[in-house]
Order: structure tokens, then sequence, then C-alpha cells
């Protein structure tokens, strides 16, 4: 191999790079990054750097280059992995002999609102740069979604001193993960800090004076005045350049239990890839996810077949109201819950979930250091 | 100098965190104490709550791993060095040597 072209140049890119070299890849290689930035820390985008403690040069990744060309600002807009060719932006074809896609994703829209000002989504650091502009004193801020990104966003500004609502179209967030009394228990770290919480209830439309957003209307018609709306309701993975590539793509790049694409000399990481797991394809879109998979999915790349299989560490972090949360393993393959440190009421605790008896998943509130040991502990599901 | 604490209180695979200018963790590696900066040079996080395998201590927050003696980061996210201290065991007690703003008798 004497080319590797890696797509996207965020931390799965990134750590691909870094993966290629130091598995001992001495060859050319093209990274193609769509934002104009090195390689950058998305994590602070809605915590330190939002709240302004942290500046954009305090997020950068890495201060090497890898002996890499870095292709930034540019798209890449086509792969035919016949002739091994990369289309970029430019117009440039980079001719690669393996190639590592790593585009991430763009956040999910709420439909309608694409030319109104007021409306955010977070994901880059150009978006974050936008938001905090408007996050001036006595702007009412309303978040649709208490997902990870909705939480933090809404913490930052209670931590701004605006007035925030948050509505969460479930009944109790992330439900799926944590379980109803964990979900619960993360939805009063909103009401503890004054945010006023709106659950079970969607959003109708948006109230607007032709440019910006002025409110927020709800399912059940109550109308909630807004300055500012962020949405925190997901994300799509980046694949419509992918079109007429021959990789199977659905909800993500389909890759094997390896990260090993139907075609051998193209591997996926991170947000974007869909990868085969336990007998269905899943995809994760976690920092540590997209920090892990390119050991597996280089090692594969330059072995030319999948010899090692990914396994994931489910490993998630959120800081929210002053409050560490860290959680580990497959919480949603649970029977049980069983609280073994401390005590939800506290707001230190770590608790365990189990299946059939046997750990497979914890959360931790404020409990770093057990969390450590007793993520270690954890069973694999399937 | 400042005192950390009783040997007896920490045993092998243990740490403690003391209070100079900064917070400062001090690590019983295999029976070898180490001292190093409390915080993770990559984002707030609490070195002492970490994971100490050998002479290496994993952030608890994104796994960033330093090295106890010479306080180097051996992966990303950390790029940057955690200051290391010399550490002075006398009559069974730990002593962080901070570089002597603070005596103790």
């Amino acid at each position: 191999m004497r080319t590797v072209a890696v797509v996207g140049a965020s931390l799965a890119g990134l750590r691909s790079v870094e993966e290629l070299r130091s598995q001992g890849f001495d060859g050319r290689i093209v990274v193609v990054g769509e934002e104009p930035h090195a390689p950058y820390d998305r994590p602070p985008l809605s915590k330190a750097f939002l709240l302004g403690a942290q500046t954009a040069a305090d997020l950068t990744l890495s201060d090497e280059d890898f002996g890499a060309e870095w292709r930034l600002g540019v798209r890449a807009s086509r792969l035919d992995p016949s002739t091994g060719s990369v289309l970029l932006s430019t117009g440039e074809v980079v001719r690669a002999d393996g190639v590592v896609i790593a585009t991430g994703g763009r956040p999910r829209t709420v439909p309608g609102t694409a030319s109104l000002r007021g409306v955010h989504t977070l994901r880059t650091l150009y978006d974050a740069v936008v938001l905090q502009g408007e996050l001036v004193p006595g702007a009412r801020v309303v978040v649709v979604g208490a997902g990870w990104i909705g939480a933090e966003v809404a913490s930052t500004c209670r931590a701004l001193g605006l007035d925030v609502t948050v509505v969460e179209a479930a009944a109790i967030p992330m439900e799926r993960f944590l379980g109803p009394v964990l979900g619960a228990l993360c939805a009063d770290l909103h009401t503890d800090h004054g945010v006023d919480l709106r659950l079970g209830v969607g959003v109708e439309s948006f109230a607007h004076n032709g440019k910006r957003v002025t409110g927020v209307v709800l399912r059940d018609g109550t109308h909630l005045p807004a300055d500012v709306v962020v949405a925190g309701i997901g994300m799509e993975p980046a694949t419509d350049w992918l079109a007429g590539s021959g990789l199977a793509v659905d909800n993500g790049v389909l890759c094997d239990h390896g990260c090993v694409t139907s075609i051998p000399s193209v591997v996926a990481v991170g947000d974007v890839a869909r990868y085969r797991h336990g007998g269905r394809h899943v995809r994760h879109e976690h920092w540590t996810n997209a920090s892990e998979q390119p050991v597996v999915a280089v090692r594969n790349l330059l072995a030319g077949t999948s010899a090692e299989t990914y396994r994931p560490s489910g490993y998630v972090w959120s800081d929210q109201y002053g409050v560490r949360l860290q959680l580990a393993g497959e919480t949603g393959g649970a029977d049980e819950v069983v609280v073994v440190d401390g005590s939800p009421d506290d707001r230190r605790f770590a608790a365990e979930f189990r299946r059939a008896g046997h750990p497979v998943g914890v959360l931790a509130m404020n409990d770093a250091k057990l969390f450590g040991r007793l993520r270690r502990g954890l069973t694999a599901v399937s | 100098m400042i005192t950390a604490c009783a040997v007896d209180d920490l045993p092998v695979g243990e740490s403690v965190v003391v209070t100079g200018d900064v917070a400062i963790a001090v690590f019983n590696a295999d029976g070898e104490f180490y001292a190093i900066d409390d915080t993770c040079t990559h984002q707030d996080a609490s070195l002492s709550e970490g994971w100490l395998e050998g002479c290496l201590v994993e952030c608890p927050l994104h796994a960033a791993s330093f090295d106890l003696r010479t306080g180097l980061p051996t992966c990303l996210p950390a790029k940057r060095a955690v200051r290391t201290y010399p550490v002075v065991v006398r009559d069974g007690v730990i002593y962080v040597d901070t570089g002597g703003q603070e005596a103790v008798a």
C-alpha cells in the first residue's frame, strides 16, 4: 500500500493518521477535511468553549502533522473504489490504494427552520461561535432535545445566567440507555438548576417575525417565548458523497466486525461507521469510539483483511451543572440496575447495569475512581 | 515540602491528593511513591482518580495516559506533560517537594 486517503479530519480521521504511522505505514497519507481547521476537540464546544472558558486554540488535538498532506477546507465529493480515486471539491483527484472514511455526520435540523435566524444546531466550531454570539445577557433560550448535547448546552446557558427551557418529546430523557430511574435523575439535574423542563411534549411549530425565531409552540398548545433555540435532536451520518461508490450505505457506511467495508481497501471509523456487532449493525456517536475504532480499522486496512474485531467500550461522559456523568458498556441490555456506591440523592453514586446477574454497564455521577474500576469488570452482552 | 500522608495510609495502587499551589496527586505504584500534578493537561479531571497500571496512570475521563516517572503523556488526547515532584519518605511519612515554598518542620 502506497497511498492512503483519510476522508474526514476530526478525531477519527486524526486518530487514523496517527495509527497508520504508529503501525508502520510510511507511505503517502492525504487527509481531506471539510472544515478549514486542523483537527480539534468537539466535546468542549457545548461546555467550556461555549461558556467562554476555552479558546479555539485550546481545542487543538495534535501539534503534529504526521508527515501527511492535509487538504483542509476541502470536501470529498466522490469515491470510486474501482480506480482507487477520491474526487475533491477543488477538482483534485487523489489516487489511493487505501481509504479511511471518517466523515462523521451532520446535526439533524428541525424542518422549516433553515432560513430562520436564532435556531441553532451544535456540532462544529463554527456552530459554537455563532451560538455563543447569541447567548447575550437576557436572552431566553429554548433547548429542543434533552440528550447529551441538549443537556450540556442547557447547563452552559444556565451558567451564563440565562433563562432556559428544555423541551423533550420523551417522558424520560435517555431512558433507553439509562433506564427509567436514572433517566429521571438526569432530568432532575435540569430542574435542580432552575431549568424549566417540559417532558413528554413535542414541538409543534416555531413562532417568528419573518427573520428571527420569537418562540416555540408545543404540541400541547404552550407558547414559549424564545430568542435562541438550540436543537439537539441527533445527527445523520455524512454519506451523501458515497453515492455511486458501490459501498453499502444504510444509516452509515456498512462494515464488517473489523470496520472493513464491502471493499477490503476501504474502512470506516467514527460516527459514520455502522459495523457488525453481535449479529446486527451498530453505529456510535461518541468521542471514545472515534478515538478507539481507528486502531482496529487501520490494522485491518493494512492487513488487507478483517483480521481483528472491534470491541466497543461504550464509554460516554458528560459534564452538566457541575456534575460529571460517566457511562460505559451496554446499559440498554440490562434487566437490573443496582446502585453500588453513594446515593443518587447526593448526586454522587455509581450504578451497575446487570443482565442475568452479570454487570454489562455502569453509570457514575461524580464517582470517577470507582467508575474506572467497575467498567473494567464489565461483561460483553454479545 | 508539603506533607502528603503516612506511608501506612497509602497502600499499593492507591493515591491521595495534596494541595500546594496546585493540587498534587501522590501515587503508590507497586511500592514506589510518585507525585505529579493532579489535573490532567487535556481537560479538567483528577488524575488521582485514574487507573494505575505499573508506572502509568490513565486519566479517568478520556484515557490520556501519563508516565508517573516523567510526567509525559503516552497517548492522545493529552499533549502536554504534567509536572512531577520529588517525593521524600521520612519517619513513615510521605512528603512532596514542591520547591520549598511551604516548609514543613
